[in-house]
C-alpha cells in the first residue's frame, strides 16, 4: 500500500428514538503521503464525523457500523483505525494523527497558560523529556507558525490572545509531535479573511517542510483551491464526486459541484446577484434510496428516481455519482 | 513594547488576585471583616475571654451586662462573653470540618457523575436525591440519634447532610465544561479520561465549588446551632451558641441578654458568610473576568 490512509466502505450510524439511523454511507477515501485531501460539502453532510471517526472521537450515540481505515502508522505499522483498542489509539492521537478544530477561541483551556497546554501535548507521548527540552520544542514550533514575542505568548492565557494567534497555537500544538497526518476541520471558518489567508499559507508551507499529509475539511471551495491536490465532494452522507483539484474546477461532473463552483463570488461579476443552489441539504438520517440531489438538481428527470447512482470513473481518476454520466445503479 | 508589558502585567495581577477583587467590593469587604472578627475571636479565645467557660459565679447569677461581665451572666452565673468567644471556636470548627467532609465527598461524586454518563451517574444521583428529600435538620438529627451525641458525630452528621448540594453543583459545572471544545481537544491530543478529569475539568469547576463551600459553611453553622438548641448537638458544658439560646428560653423576660448576644453572633456569622459567598461568586465568575 503506497497510501498513508485508506478508508474503505465507512458507514456511520446514530440512534434516534432508539432506532438506528444512517449518517454516512460507504465512504472510500485515500490519502497519499505528503498529499492534501480536501473534503467539501455543506453543513451536515458528514465531513466532520468522517474525520472524528478516524480518531475514535465520535460523540455518543454516533458509532461506526462498518468499514475500515488502514493507516500506515510509523510506530505500529499497518493498523485499522476503526478497530483499534483505546490504548493504542491514545498513542496515535496527537502523535501520529493530529487534529485542528474550528473554534480556536474555545479550544484551549481558559485557566492555564499556553506553555502548560503545549507541554501537555508533549508530555503524554514523551513522558521522560526534560523540562528545558520541552520548552525548546515549544519555542521551535511557535517559530514555525510565525508567532511573534514567543516567550511572552507562552506565558499568556488564551483570553489575552487573538483568534488568529490562537489558531496558530492550535496548529503548533498539532505539529509539536510531528504527526504523519494532520486533520484540519474547518480551521479557518472562525477567522477573518486576512487571517484566513495567512493561516492557509502557513499550512501550505508546513506541509512542504514536514512532508505531512493533510485532510482538509471545509465548506469553502476557494480554500480547497488553495490547499488541496485531491478533492472529495460530500453530499448527504456520501461522496458525489472525487477528482484532482484541477480536474474538479475545470471539468466538474456532478451538478452539485457545478453549483458549488458557481456560488463562489467573483470580482469580475459586479452587480449580479450571488448564485446559490436552491433548497437545503436533507437532514442527516433521511438518506433517500434514489439520487439524493434529486430535489435540488436542475437536470433532474423522472428517471433519476430509479435508484441510487453509483460512483463511477467518468474520466481518468475522476469519479462521479450521477445518472447523466453512467446508468449504473448502486445495489 | 513596555506599554504592552505594563498592561499585561497589570491585568495579570488583577486577574490572579481574587482577594484584591473581593476587598474592592463593599459587600465583599463587609463579609470578609465579619468573618475575620469571628475567626480572630476563635483563635485568640483564651486571651480575650475574662473567665473560664464553665466557671460558676453563684453570687452573680443573671447579671445584666456590666464592666466585669461584658455580656452579662446566665442562670448559673457563667460569663456570657467568654462563652460566646469559645462558642465561636466550636461553631467554626464544626462548620469547617463538616463542610470539608461534605465538599470532599461531594466534589468527587460530582465529578464522577458529571463525567461518566449512564449507570454510575444514575446510581449516584439516586442516592443524592434520597438524601436531598429529607429535611436537612431531620436527617442530621437522625444520624446523631444513631451515632450518639458528640462533637465528632455532629460534624459527621452535618457533613453527610451537605454532600448532595456539592455533588449537584459540581456535576452541573462538569457537564457544561465537558461539552466545551478544549475537552475534545485534550482528547485528540491523546489524554486519558482520568487526565482530562484531573487536569482540565476539575480545575475549571472549582469556581462554583468554592462559592458553594462558603454558603455551605453558613448553613452548617446554623444547623449546628439548631441541633444544639434541640439538645442533640454539642453537649453542655461545652459552649455552643445554639445550646446557649436553648438555656435562655426560661429566662427570656428576666435576662434578655442571654438571648440577644448568642442570637446576634449567629446572625453576624451567617450573614457574613452569605455576603462573602455572593461577592465571591461575582469575583470568580469567569464571564466577568476579562
Amino acid at each position: 500500500m503506497q497510501n498513508l490512509l485508506e478508508i474503505k466502505d465507512l458507514k456511520i450510524k446514530t440512534l434516534r428514538n432508539k432506532e438506528e439511523v444512517m449518517l454516512l454511507d460507504k465512504v472510500n477515501l485515500n490519502i497519499a503521503p505528503g498529499q492534501c485531501l480536501g473534503i467539501v460539502g455543506e453543513s451536515g453532510c458528514g465531513k466532520s464525523i468522517t474525520a472524528n471517526s478516524l480518531l475514535k472521537l465520535l460523540p455518543y450515540p454516533l458509532s461506526v457500523s462498518s468499514g475500515n481505515a488502514m493507516f500506515k502508522s510509523p510506530s505500529l505499522g499497518m493498523v485499522d483505525l476503526l478497530n483499534l483498542e483505546e490504548n493504542a489509539m491514545r498513542g496515535i492521537r496527537g502523535k501520529e494523527i493530529a487534529m485542528i478544530f474550528q473554534e480556536p477561541m474555545t479550544s484551549l483551556d481558559p485557566i492555564f497558560t499556553i506553555e502548560r497546554q503545549m507541554k501537555e501535548a508533549l508530555e503524554f507521548h514523551h513522558p521522560h523529556m526534560p523540562e528545558n527540552e520541552k520548552h525548546e520544542r515549544c519555542v521551535e514550533v511557535l517559530k514555525q507558525v510565525n508567532i511573534p514575542r514567543i516567550e511572552q505568548t507562552l506565558a499568556s492565557y488564551p483570553h489575552q490572545l487573538s483568534g488568529g494567534q490562537l489558531q496558530r497555537i492550535m496548529i503548533a500544538i498539532a505539529l509539536i509531535n510531528t504527526p504523519a497526518l494532520l486533520i484540519a476541520d474547518e480551521p479557518t471558518t472562525a477567522l477573518d479573511v486576512t487571517i484566513q489567508a495567512q493561516i492557509l499559507e502557513l499550512m501550505n508551507n508546513l506541509k512542504h517542510e514536514q512532508n505531512a499529509s493533510v485532510m482538509f475539511i471545509t465548506h469553502d471551495l476557494g480554500v480547497i483551491a488553495e490547499t488541496s491536490e485531491q478533492v472529495a465532494v460530500f453530499y448527504s452522507g456520501h461522496i458525489v464526486e472525487e477528482a484532482s483539484a484541477e480536474e474538479l474546477f475545470y471539468r466538474p461532473a456532478h451538478p452539485y459541484t457545478e453549483g458549488l463552483i458557481r456560488s463562489i463570488s467573483s470580482l469580475n461579476e459586479k452587480g449580479n446577484q450571488l448564485y446559490s443552489i436552491p433548497g437545503n441539504v436533507p437532514p442527516g438520517g433521511e438518506l433517500k434510496s434514489y439520487c439524493r440531489f434529486y430535489d435540488r438538481c436542475k437536470y433532474a428527470e423522472d428517471s433519476c428516481k430509479r435508484g441510487l447512482p453509483m460512483l463511477v470513473e467518468v474520466a481518468p481518476k475522476h469519479y462521479c455519482r450521477c445518472f447523466r454520466h453512467s446508468m449504473e445503479v448502486e445495489v | 513594547m513596555s506599554d504592552i508589558k505594563r498592561i499585561t502585567k497589570k491585568r495579570k495581577f488583577r486577574k490572579d488576585n481574587t482577594l484584591y477583587l473581593l476587598l474592592r467590593d463593599p459587600l465583599g469587604r463587609a463579609g470578609f471583616m465579619g468573618i475575620a472578627l469571628i475567626v480572630l475571636l476563635a483563635i485568640f479565645a483564651p486571651y480575650i475571654s475574662n473567665f473560664d467557660v464553665a466557671e460558676i459565679h453563684s453570687k452573680d447569677r443573671l447579671q445584666a451586662p456590666n464592666s466585669t461581665y461584658w455580656f452579662g451572666t446566665d442562670n448559673f452565673g457563667r460569663d456570657i462573653f467568654s462563652r460566646i468567644v469559645y462558642g465561636a471556636r466550636v461553631s467554626l470548627i464544626v462548620g469547617i470540618v463538616s463542610v470539608s467532609i461534605a465538599a470532599g465527598i461531594g466534589f468527587i461524586l460530582g465529578i464522577i457523575s458529571g463525567y461518566f454518563e449512564g449507570r454510575i451517574e444514575t446510581t449516584i444521583m439516586m442516592v443524592m436525591d434520597v438524601l436531598f428529600a429529607f429535611p436537612s435538620i431531620l436527617l442530621a438529627l437522625l444520624i446523631v440519634a444513631v451515632l450518639g451525641t458528640s462533637i465528632v458525630n455532629t460534624m459527621i452528621a452535618i457533613g453527610i447532610v451537605n454532600i448532595p448540594v456539592f455533588t449537584r453543583t459540581v456535576r452541573a459545572s462538569v457537564k457544561s465544561i465537558k461539552s466545551l471544545d478544549f475537552v475534545a481537544d485534550a482528547k485528540s491530543i491523546g489524554l486519558k479520561d482520568r487526565d482530562i478529569l484531573i487536569r482540565h475539568i476539575a480545575p475549571n469547576s472549582l469556581a462554583s465549588f468554592i462559592v458553594q463551600a462558603t454558603l455551605a459553611l453558613s448553613s452548617a453553622i446554623l444547623t449546628e446551632a439548631t441541633m444544639s438548641f434541640l439538645g442533640l448537638g454539642i453537649r453542655p458544658p461545652e459552649p455552643s451558641w445554639g445550646s446557649m439560646l436553648s438555656e435562655s428560653r426560661a429566662f427570656m423576660e428576666l435576662a434578655p441578654w442571654m438571648v440577644i448576644f448568642p442570637a446576634l453572633f449567629i446572625i453576624l456569622t451567617i450573614l457574613s458568610f452569605n455576603i462573602l459567598g455572593d461577592a465571591l461568586r461575582d469575583v470568580l465568575d469567569p464571564k466577568l473576568k476579562l
